[in-house]
């Protein structure tokens, strides 16, 4: 392994094209802690989307109005915003409020930046999570529902069965547009200086002066992430679409 | 005193298998269904015809206990319906009587056979390969042996139909509901599905349809039942009632229609 | 349950739905957001209400935690209206500029993405899809480090400041999603357009020139208008690489002020200027939708 390694260290001092990420042991656990962290906020953030999106789906038929009010205006701010100002008002609004203080009595923020993070991505994206969970829940026909019931299914697995699939396929392509814009939405993360990949990143040309390297080695890295994702969501789709609907 | 047929029904030789006596039915301040009583007897076949919102609908509902009653009683096969509670009481139930829809009936994530499977599967607990035997021959009886593999959204409207009619034969049931099947469909594939249906009743299914069709009303049915208002207003053999109506508004209705 | 293949295409749909129209619509608004690349917008007056009364609580808790002495909070950000809002039409400068250019070199790229050569049209395609799968503010970085910082030009030295480069940054995914409006505007276009051009003898210059891209505006200018309010609201990221855009100057004056109570006052100030702006687009681009709806 070491000699791999050592390619790049060739590399350098041949051509100059400075790559210490993959050479350097500390830059290189740098880097990849910092990828690792993209990955982690944005699995925690799409579960919890997800989360917020059916809880408020359920939530928006309630029988009490104010209910519903809250749920219409938390849609209406979190998708008519810029995230990043969303990110503000979490981070330094909300979270200046909450101070706790340490064992030695020094105020220190009662929730931590990356935490803050994902719940400002959490609800931003889940803000989008609940339309799109409400069309697909509304969209199974009565019909289908009573046709399964009269067969003999009980609620259950009419819910099991027929509702949950259906839903689930309708909401599918809708759900995966926000998930991928969820994931370049983590990018904003590094203006609370979350250790993402971008803010490592940073970090790391800060030290080692090599700018358009880094610059190039993460751009490659995020378009290969996204596109990783994009092209398996867009196969799990064409699997599971239901045919005759949306062709 | 319940008002059964004025037709005389053939004496004591077949037991009515459906028995409605006195159904009310109010979805909240709204009666949709003001005291209906009717009696069908096993193997004959009934139509139920009217204008919209006269509670055609939801009276077959109120058959297969789809939607509970306020008052009254209905009785199909060995099973008092409106005193049913629990989901097995109504799983047997749905045993005995089938209903097929308008529209939206089939499950679409599903092909054609296996929908046709899926109830016997999971209802029945019967097993895989018995059942699948059987579904591929009701589909053929049907006429759509060759599109078992096709998913609903690949058939046309009264192949849609056909396949649900079939869906529905898988459980055997005794009874079948028929609620304005071949209202969404376009003119040309009526004629399949209503074919379907008269091979069916020809076999001697206890069928109960609710059908803008008049003409195959006339050929089919052994009663017609004309309903306005949530009440039975005039019931007998079709010719006597498409010829000559007692009742002015049945007569009003069928002039608009005829 | 999955189909044999998942390339082979899906056959054309039945004539009795199987599905209600709420899923078609989730299938339809889904599908045209993934051509346009962003969500789509829907503001409506009750928004520009919302930022108001957020505006107007933030002051009220401005006020509360106010000490005695301290300045209103309305004087105080009528002090600074003048120079947040010389920040704000600099927002719109950088928006207006980074949409023209995103939007010439986009549809150049997207009638590139429909060349008869292949090279050409696959080299479109996966520059499309690179640009439209970077994060903006990767790529606004990627501008802001790598652009000169001057340039030379027949003698003559040009300099590039950051706000330039932050535009230039923005421009590259509005480039990238311009080119998919364009292409899906072309492909929505019945093939017997192209089949009757080309029987009355056109070559595929003239079909492109005077018949395809005359009724390909009004299917690109609805997503077109949507990507522009987004752009907007996205310009506030340039704040991250340091231009003195609005939201910057609000961070400024916010640490200047010093009185932690403003935050909420400065913030919905911000927005409410937003809305201001991207409304009447918003409002427009619904009405362009409904008035050129393409029938399905």
């Amino acid at each position: 392994m070491e000699s791999f390694w050592d390619w790049f260290r060739w590399l350098h001092e041949a051509t100059g094209i400075n790559l210490t990420i993959f050479y350097d042991p500390f830059d290189r656990g740098r880097f990849v802690s910092g990828f690792l962290t993209t990955v982690k906020l944005s699995a925690v953030c799409i579960v919890l989307s997800v989360l917020i999106g059916v809880v408020g789906a359920w939530l928006q038929g309630s029988r009490l109005r104010i209910t519903r009010h809250v749920i219409y205006w938390y849609i209406q701010f979190f998708r008519n915003t810029p995230p990043l100002v969303q990110l503000y008002f979490f981070y330094f609004g909300i979270g200046s409020l909450l101070k706790g203080a340490d064992v030695s009595g020094i105020p220190v923020p009662l929730i931590s930046n990356v935490a803050w993070a994902i719940v400002s991505l959490s609800f931003f994206a889940g803000a989008f999570n609940v339309e799109i969970f409400r069309s697909g829940v509304e969209a199974v026909p009565t019909t289908t529902i009573e046709a399964a019931e009269s067969l003999g299914f009980s609620r259950l697995r009419t819910y099991l069965f027929i509702v949950l699939p259906l839903a689930f396929r309708i909401c599918l392509p809708a759900l995966n547009n926000n998930l991928v814009n969820l994931v370049k939405t983590t990018t904003l993360a590094y203006a609370i200086a979350v250790p993402e990949m971008l803010y490592v990143s940073s970090q790391i040309w800060s030290d080692e002066l090599n700018v358009p390297v880094m610059m190039n080695v993460l751009l490659v890295c995020y378009i290969a992430l996204v596109g990783a994702l994009v092209w398996v969501m867009h196969r799990w789709e064409r699997a599971i679409r239901v045919p005759g609907f949306g062709a | 005193m319940p008002s059964l047929t004025e037709s005389a029904m053939p004496a004591a030789v077949t037991e009515p298998i459906v028995v409605l006596h006195d159904v009310h039915k109010s979805f909240g301040q709204a009666e949709v269904l003001k005291g209906v009583s009717l009696a069908v007897p096993k193997g004959d076949v009934i139509c139920i015809i009217g204008p919209s919102g006269s509670g055609k609908s939801t009276l077959l509902r109120c058959i297969n206990g789809l939607v509970p009653i306020n008052q009254g009683s209905i009785r199909v096969a060995n099973f008092n319906v409106h005193e049913l509670k629990t989901d097995q009481e109504k799983i047997a139930l749905r045993k005995e009587v089938s209903m097929v829809f308008q529209q939206y009936n089939l499950f679409p994530h599903k092909t054609a056979l296996e929908n046709v499977m899926m109830a016997p599967i999971h209802v029945l607990k019967e097993g895989r390969d018995e059942v699948r035997a059987r579904a591929v021959a009701l589909l053929g009886k049907v006429g759509l042996a060759a599109k078992q593999d096709s998913y609903p959204g690949e058939l046309s409207g009264g192949q849609q139909q056909r396949v649900a009619i079939a869906r529905s034969l898988a459980m055997r049931p005794e009874v079948m509901l028929f609620d304005e099947v071949t209202a969404a469909l376009d003119p040309e594939t009526v004629k399949e599905v209503l074919n379907t249906i008269r091979e069916l009743a020809q076999e001697g299914m206890t069928c109960i349809l609710v059908t803008h069709e008049m003409r195959f009303a006339r050929e089919i049915a052994d009663e017609v039942y004309f309903t306005d208002g949530g009440v039975i207003v005039e019931s007998g053999p079709p010719d006597r009632l498409f010829d000559h109506p007692v009742k002015e508004r049945t007569q009003a209705f069928l002039s608009q229609i005829l | 349950m999955s189909r044999s293949s998942w390339t082979t295409p899906l056959p054309p749909a039945t004539d009795l739905p199987v599905l209600l129209p709420p899923a078609a619509r989730l299938a339809h608004s889904a599908a045209a957001e993934r051509a346009a690349g962003t969500f789509s917008l829907r503001l409506q007056p009750v928004h520009g209400v919302m930022a108001l009364v957020l505006f107007l609580v933030g002051c009220a808790v401005a006020e509360a935690q106010a000490k005695a002495g301290d300045p209103s909070v309305l004087a105080t950000i009528w002090k600074w209206m003048p120079l947040l809002l010389r920040g704000f039409l600099f927002n719109l400068a950088i928006s207006a500029i980074a949409m023209a250019l995103g939007t010439v070199a986009g549809m150049l790229l997207g009638f590139a993405q429909i060349s008869l050569l292949p090279p050409v049209r696959k080299g479109a395609w996966l520059a499309t899809h690179f640009f439209r799968n970077a994060p903006w503010l990767v790529l606004l970085f990627y501008c802001m480090f790598l652009l000169p910082f001057q340039v030379t030009v027949f003698g003559v030295t040009i300099p590039i400041p950051d706000w330039i480069k932050a535009t230039f940054g923005l421009s590259l995914p509005v480039m990238a999603n311009v080119s998919e409006i364009v292409r899906g505007a072309v492909q929505s276009i019945p093939t017997t357009q192209w089949e009757s051009a080309a029987s009355l003898a056109f070559t595929r210059r003239q079909t492109v020139w005077m018949i395809i891209l005359p009724q390909c505006i009004k299917r690109m200018l609805p997503p077109w208008m949507n990507l522009y309010a987004i752009l907007t609201m996205a310009t506030v990221l340039a704040s991250i690489v340091g231009v003195n855009e609005m939201m910057t100057l609000t961070r400024q004056a916010l640490s200047a002020e010093n009185r932690p109570g403003l935050l909420l006052a400065f913030y919905s100030h911000v927005l409410f200027w937003f809305f201001l702006y991207c409304y009447p687009i918003a409002r427009w681009t619904v009405r362009l939708e409904a008035k050129y709806a393409v029938p399905h």
